[in-house]
């Protein structure tokens, strides 16, 4: 939701009643991922609990969300949208709560996530987490990606690394098409 | 070494070896051989920036005077970092930048995964996080040694000679001072020695891959750890602290 739909929205969806938890999971299944817009903060697994808490003030909302990579960019974006979407439901006592461990992981992403990474052409990760061993064989532990355009495995990698922390590059070797691949971690 | 507080030290040389790396990577982005290497080399600095900033805002805390992660990595001189000399190498080649990365991430790897044990929950919990991010930068790194070692004769003697030039200060990587033996004795820190032996199976594993020549054992640069640098540390921080010291406390 855009910051300019804000005076729009606000008038309907505020009730006088607190919402439930169940509610506020529902709200924060529509706040997309800035970047990779297609899925949402849930799909990705990084808002990890939904609680009120009791204080002298009243009851607060308390969204515990996870970062994915350390130096990930976008995670402050994730927090302060999570609040916008929240606040315009007419959340206002609500507390953001950052948490490392257990660390972030692929593992968390919702299979309807996945579905729609690859519907946007993005290949989503294969393997479960804890399966990189850079100390054993380099090669061995890689199984093909498959390619979200056409479904080949005949795909090659062009870089461990890609347009945002969490990506690799690779390209398919029978559609030429190029595409980013969510690294398993 | 003396330390008033071994865990402000021990967490000042985990975040500075981040943040110091992180930066020099981060002066490839623009002059990169590739727009993938561009893209991979901005990333690892980004992950490394990333795992600096929890490192220094965990010292900045156990220190308890007010200093948080910013005013760590802005407003001290060079002196008072405590990162490997390794670390603020310049970036030189593609093959140095490379070298020095493998053998920083062999060891780092190794290192965070033995401090997910840590005693301190707080450093346990970073040392896991980072672990995970640090798993692929080695493959990585690994891998463009053997791209390069094994490649064509420039960049198998560019390799070469970058993997000979580092060597000198891998030594300082394994040494145990007064700051790592007091928090042996609490169980936070553990013998950096015991890394050495996985650490060399690891690079000589893939010098070898490489076709690449494992450098004899030799005098060791050292001195990171406790503050006494190379002239190349004031150049980077020159750069780096810029801003805040041309324009104290500005923010955006």
């Amino acid at each position: 939701m855009r910051p300019g739909n804000v005076a729009a929205v606000r008038p309907s969806v505020v009730t006088p009643t607190q919402p439930t938890v169940e509610q506020s999971w529902d709200w924060l299944r529509e706040v997309p991922d800035p970047e990779i817009p297609v899925i949402s903060v849930v799909d990705l697994g990084i808002v990890r609990d939904v609680r009120w808490e009791r204080e002298a003030a009243g009851e607060r909302l308390v969204v515990t969300v996870t970062p994915t990579y350390s130096g990930c960019p976008a995670t402050s974006v994730i927090s302060s949208d999570i609040k916008t979407a929240l606040q315009q439901r007419g959340i206002d006592a609500l507390r953001i709560e950052t948490r490392i461990s257990p660390p972030w992981t692929t593992d968390w992403m919702s299979e309807a996530g996945r579905q729609r990474l690859r519907e946007f052409g993005i290949a989503p990760p294969v393997h479960t987490a804890g399966a990189i061993f850079p100390l054993k064989q380099l090669s061995s532990s890689r199984i093909p990606i498959e390619c979200p355009h056409c479904g080949s495995a005949n795909t090659a990698r062009v870089s461990e690394f890609g347009s945002t922390p969490c990506k690799a590059q690779y390209q398919c070797r029978d559609c030429l098409e190029p595409f980013d691949y969510i690294k398993c971690i | 070494m003396k330390a008033d507080n071994p865990l402000l030290e021990y967490l000042l040389r985990l975040g500075d070896n981040c943040l110091i790396l992180g930066h020099r990577l981060s002066e490839w982005v623009g002059h990169a051989p590739a727009i993938e290497e561009e893209l991979a080399i901005a990333n690892v600095a980004l992950d490394l920036i990333g795992q600096g900033r929890l490192w220094l805002t965990l010292a900045g805390q156990v220190e308890g005077k007010g200093r948080d992660e910013d005013k760590l990595a802005y407003l001290r001189d060079a002196g008072e970092f405590r990162n490997l000399l390794l670390a603020e190498q310049p970036n030189g080649d593609f093959a140095q930048t490379m070298a020095r990365q493998f053998y920083f991430d062999a060891w780092h790897y190794l290192l965070l995964r033995e401090l997910t044990q840590c005693k301190d929950a707080r450093v346990a919990e970073v040392a896991a996080k980072a672990s995970k991010e640090v798993a692929y930068h080695l493959r990585r790194s690994s891998d463009w040694v053997m791209i390069l070692g094994d490649g064509t004769n420039e960049s198998h003697k560019r390799m070469q000679a970058a993997i000979d030039d580092l060597w000198t200060y891998t030594g300082e990587m394994f040494e145990m001072d007064d700051v790592d033996h007091a928090l042996l004795s609490q169980g936070i820190a553990f013998d950096l020695a015991r890394l050495r032996e996985p650490w060399l199976h690891h690079v000589s594993g893939i010098l070898t891959e490489a076709t690449l020549e494992l450098p004899q054992p030799g005098w060791a640069q050292r001195g990171g750890r406790r503050g006494v640098h190379s002239e190349h540390l004031g150049f980077l921080l020159a750069e780096m602290q810029f801003l805040q010291r041309a324009y104290p406390n500005a923010t955006w």
